[in-house]
């Protein structure tokens, strides 16, 4: 490769690299800290020396044996670590080599460091928001800046949770392997959390001013892609990505030209990404050949069931509330329950799921819930009882807290004379 | 941002798929970049296309349309392959097109090619036409 980089380039290489060299450098470190410093070292050496030589033909070996060296200076500086370094030591007269080691042929898994960080940093002990700024930068590769603006929190606050976070791996003594056995499925778990935290936090946008933030939505659908690509046959992953990937082909038809957010049964569905759900149904018939009915699976097959109609007449609802039916065992939830009543009003007629919502109408989590007296009048209202649904939709209207969904109740009420 | 990756034609991809141990090296070199693409989260999408021999051309003047068969000259400017990507800037594209193995027996290009996003839109859309979209927008959601 030719010499003369500039330092924008050798920054982009080393930012490809960056995550699997850290993950690699805290298996020797033990400490999050320690090693993003040390990948950082790295990139110093690199924009020292590749404008000369040019980009090495693997540069993520090249910066892991720099990286490497130089963790193992510090460990020897570090009296403390002397027992450490002991087992670094023998640790590299195990290995062949750096060459060998880092040569994705060589048998070993590359991705395994990469995915014992993601792991990490993800780790239960950490509370969720924690995780998920965690995940974002020593995965993603966001800065502090960029993690306090996308979660509208201020810097020091968001540079302080992450020093804790890094401290409380550190004190745990938490491993960086990606575990195995029983501890598995649970580790995973939170894993998928944390990433689907960070693209509802885009999506949903719980504050701020934008109702939605697409670069988050895009990095935590990077995040699920490279889970994806390193642990191709866990129906669950597979499930998260395709959800997330059906979820984003509507970022551009959810917000109307006023900024509010707009109904599935409201949005152009031309403007609907057909990439992203071509990638979504991609996705989920993976996850389904592997057996996968896990709660991310089937919230992707529900969204599927919207993906596939070209237009809100054409909805599959037998098929919804067949997936409702089976949502409800292995996420039991009110709002699971409710939305499976109206999933099945709509395949099998309001009767059906007035039935079902009288039967769940009592749950605490529903109580001064708008949407349960909400759909209670829409089950009334199509089964011809319009003073009952009147009665409902004004209910609905006194509990809602978005006055653009009270309008759009209230509006349903006068329509029941 | 999603960027295009166009695999400029040479003549060799012109003149269609060979079986020999070269082509199989290749797309075996390809298939291992493809992969470090998905792991790392940046491939979306991505396919070869036949020489322009398979393909067609629809020529537009005024209202007249006329159809016209390839194969196509000026080989250069044809395209024999591409890639959908997902990268935070341009740099990121240039530093994976770079490590992407030669796709031709000679000398070759690849062509990286943003694509146009809704923010775009947003500064050359005209209120005017923006209520356009606006009434496709209700009649639709009306239909």
């Amino acid at each position: 490769m030719a010499a003369g980089e500039t330092r924008q380039a050798i920054e982009a290489v080393f930012r490809i690299e960056r995550a699997r060299l850290i993950g690699g450098l805290v298996r020797i470190l033990r400490d999050v800290d320690q090693a993003e410093e040390l990948a950082q070292d790295a990139l110093v050496v690199a924009l020292a020396e590749w404008p000369e030589t040019g980009v090495p033909a693997n540069p993520g070996a090249w910066l892991m044996t720099v990286a490497r060296r130089r963790a193992i200076d510090a460990l020897r500086r570090d009296r403390m670590r002397a027992r450490k370094h002991e087992q670094i030591a023998r640790d590299m007269d195990a290995e062949a080599g750096f060459a060998e080691e880092t040569d994705p042929a060589a048998g070993g898994d590359p991705g395994d460091e990469l995915l014992g960080l993601i792991f990490a940093a993800c780790h239960p002990v950490l509370s969720a928001d924690v995780r998920a700024a965690l995940t974002l930068r020593v995965v993603g590769g966001l800065t502090t800046e960029e993690i306090a603006r996308a979660f509208l929190a201020s810097e020091p606050t968001i540079a302080q949770r992450i020093v804790r976070a890094k401290k409380t791996i550190a004190r745990a003594g938490l491993g960086f392997e990606v575990p195995r056995g029983a501890a598995r499925a649970a580790r995973l778990a939170s894993v998928l959390e944390v990433i689907y935290l960070i693209f509802n936090e885009g999506y949903a946008a719980t504050a701020g001013e934008d109702l939605v933030r697409p670069d988050l939505c895009l990095e935590a659908q990077r995040l699920g892609r490279i889970l994806a690509g390193l642990m191709p046959d866990e129906a669950e992953v597979l499930g998260l990505l395709a959800l997330m990937e059906i979820q984003a082909s509507r970022l551009a038809a959810r917000v109307g030209p006023d900024g509010a957010l707009l109904t599935l049964t409201e949005q152009n569905r031309a403007r609907w990404d057909q990439l992203m759900i071509r990638r979504g149904l991609d996705a989920l018939a993976r996850a389904e050949a592997l057996g996968g009915d896990g709660p991310y699976v089937l919230q992707a097959a529900l969204a599927a069931c919207h993906a596939r109609a070209r237009s809100p007449g054409d909805t599959d609802w037998p098929r919804i509330a067949a997936l409702y039916d089976r949502l409800r065992v292995v996420m039991p939830s009110p709002v699971v329950d409710l939305n499976r009543a109206v999933a099945h009003s709509m395949a099998f007629g309001p009767e059906t799921g007035l039935r079902l919502i009288d039967a769940i109408a009592g749950a605490d989590a529903l109580q001064g819930y708008a949407p349960l007296p909400a759909a209670r009048g829409d089950c009334l209202f199509r089964a011809g009882r319009r003073a009952e649904a009147r009665a409902q939709f004004e209910a609905a209207a006194r509990l809602s807290r978005n006055a653009r969904e009270r309008a759009f109740l209230l509006a349903r009420a006068e329509a029941c004379d | 941002m999603r960027v295009m990756v166009l695999v400029k034609a040479t003549d060799d991809s012109e003149a269609g798929m060979r079986a020999d141990p070269e082509t199989t090296a290749m797309f075996e070199a390809m298939g291992r970049f493809n992969e470090e693409l998905v792991k790392a989260g940046v491939m979306l999408a991505g396919d070869g296309l036949k020489p322009s021999s398979h393909g067609k051309r629809v020529a537009f003047d005024g209202p007249g349309r006329r159809v016209i068969d390839g194969p196509f000259a000026e080989t250069r400017e044809l395209v024999a392959g591409y890639w959908l990507w997902e990268v935070k800037d341009m740099e990121e594209a240039l530093a994976w097109a770079k490590r992407c193995p030669n796709p031709m027996p000679g000398p070759s290009e690849l062509e990286i090619r943003p694509l146009y996003e809704m923010a775009d839109f947003q500064e050359i859309l005209t209120p005017e036409v923006k209520e356009i979209h606006e009434r496709t927008r209700e009649k639709l959601a009306g239909s």
